[in-house]
């Protein structure tokens, strides 16, 4: 079966994005596809390379990171959410002038549309909020 | 990004909108959600229930908040390729709030009976 | 056809349970997670309503993680199951849609 996950909840503020990480390495692990992830409202803080927890706690960052690497998981991340909420690529950051840009790697800018097209292509969408 | 290669057919998509607007941005974002999908030729439809049902008050006025009004954006709607708006009956009535009161004209107020025979016809849920 | 239901907030906060009840068909599932797993405890506030809808034939689960977490395991309803991530997988798969609850 093909799943997308769509985050709508930051990291360490709530435990949504936490639980969608569980849930993914678990369809994994039971042989489905995970085609898409994609991150929108405040799920777009889960892609800032600027996240520092402790050393002791998870990173999630990293974690969807190397979920992307070891099982080609598009992580998408919606551009107006994003913009607005200080996560910008290079060619963002340049395009409105900001000092620094900090979308992690394996994550990707893109629009609305990558959500609906995950809802297209995959059997299951699961929202993941708070 | 690579497409996976399979046939791509007309899905069902609702989106579902639960919460109130300009306390979050969730229905502002929900609504962005609904609009984007427009574009993609699939049979979308549309929910108000809970809180989601102050969307579609005529009277709200946001002026003071510099934010948009809703009522405003959602009468767009209407142009775009949302064939079916559905209010939550119940939601509306525990809220006190009457149909004349609604922004937007052609939606459809449905109980929960029907809502649970809508969500069963869907391929995907939209949760906001 | 039938649906997934997450719910993920408590009871004694948060009216989605009776939201969620509302539209539940008989085929559906509830599966309760991070603070929804507070709506399974004994006496929670829509345990009643929870325990007619299990009575239609609906069966709610709780997260094992999430329960085990919060000290709940033996302050449960007896009626409800208690499941894992591969449950959720397993779940999500048996039902044609989810709807999250949040």
């Amino acid at each position: 079966m093909i799943f997308s996950l769509a985050i709508y909840a930051a990291p360490y503020s709530s435990q949504a994005s936490d639980t969608a990480y569980r849930f993914a390495t678990a369809l994994i692990a039971n042989k489905h596809q995970l085609y898409r992830v994609f991150f929108y409202h405040d799920g777009v803080h889960n892609s800032s390379a600027l996240n520092t927890p402790p050393q002791d706690e998870i990173n999630l960052t990293l974690k969807w990171e190397q979920l992307s690497k070891d099982h080609d998981v598009d992580l998408v991340v919606c551009v107006a959410a994003a913009l607005k909420r200080g996560v910008l690529n290079e060619l963002e950051a340049k395009r409105y002038d900001k000092p620094t840009h900090n979308l992690h790697q394996n994550f990707e800018i893109s629009g609305l549309g990558q959500l609906i097209d995950a809802a297209v292509i995959s059997n299951k969408l699961i929202t993941f909020g708070n | 990004m690579t497409p996976i290669n399979q046939t791509i057919t007309q899905k069902k998509i609702l989106f579902i909108s639960r919460h109130a607007p300009y306390g979050t941005s969730l229905a502002k974002e929900a609504l962005d959600a609904v609009l984007a999908a427009s574009a993609y030729d699939q049979n979308l439809s549309l929910l108000f229930m809970d809180d989601g049902v102050f969307q579609l008050l005529s009277t709200q006025d946001p002026k003071d908040l510099d934010q948009k009004n809703f009522a405003a954006m959602l009468s767009a709607l209407t142009f775009y390729e949302v064939k079916n708006i559905f209010v939550h009956l119940e939601s509306l009535l525990a809220r006190q709030i009457t149909t004349n009161e609604l922004a937007i004209d052609g939606v459809k107020i449905v109980d929960s009976a029907t809502i649970s025979n809508l969500l069963i016809q869907q391929d995907q849920l939209l949760s906001f | 056809m039938s649906i997934l239901h997450t719910v993920n907030k408590s009871p004694f906060s948060h009216t989605i349970l009776l939201s969620c009840l509302q539209l539940c068909g008989k085929d559906d599932a509830i599966l309760l997670l991070e603070d929804g797993v507070l709506c399974a405890i004994k006496g929670s506030p829509s345990i009643q309503e929870l325990s007619t809808t299990i009575g239609k034939g609906v069966k709610v689960y709780a997260l094992a993680g999430d329960v085990k977490a919060r000290g709940l395991q033996d302050k449960l309803h007896p009626d409800i199951y208690i499941t894992d991530y591969d449950g959720f997988v397993k779940l999500s798969i048996e039902h044609q849609c989810i709807q999250s609850w949040y």
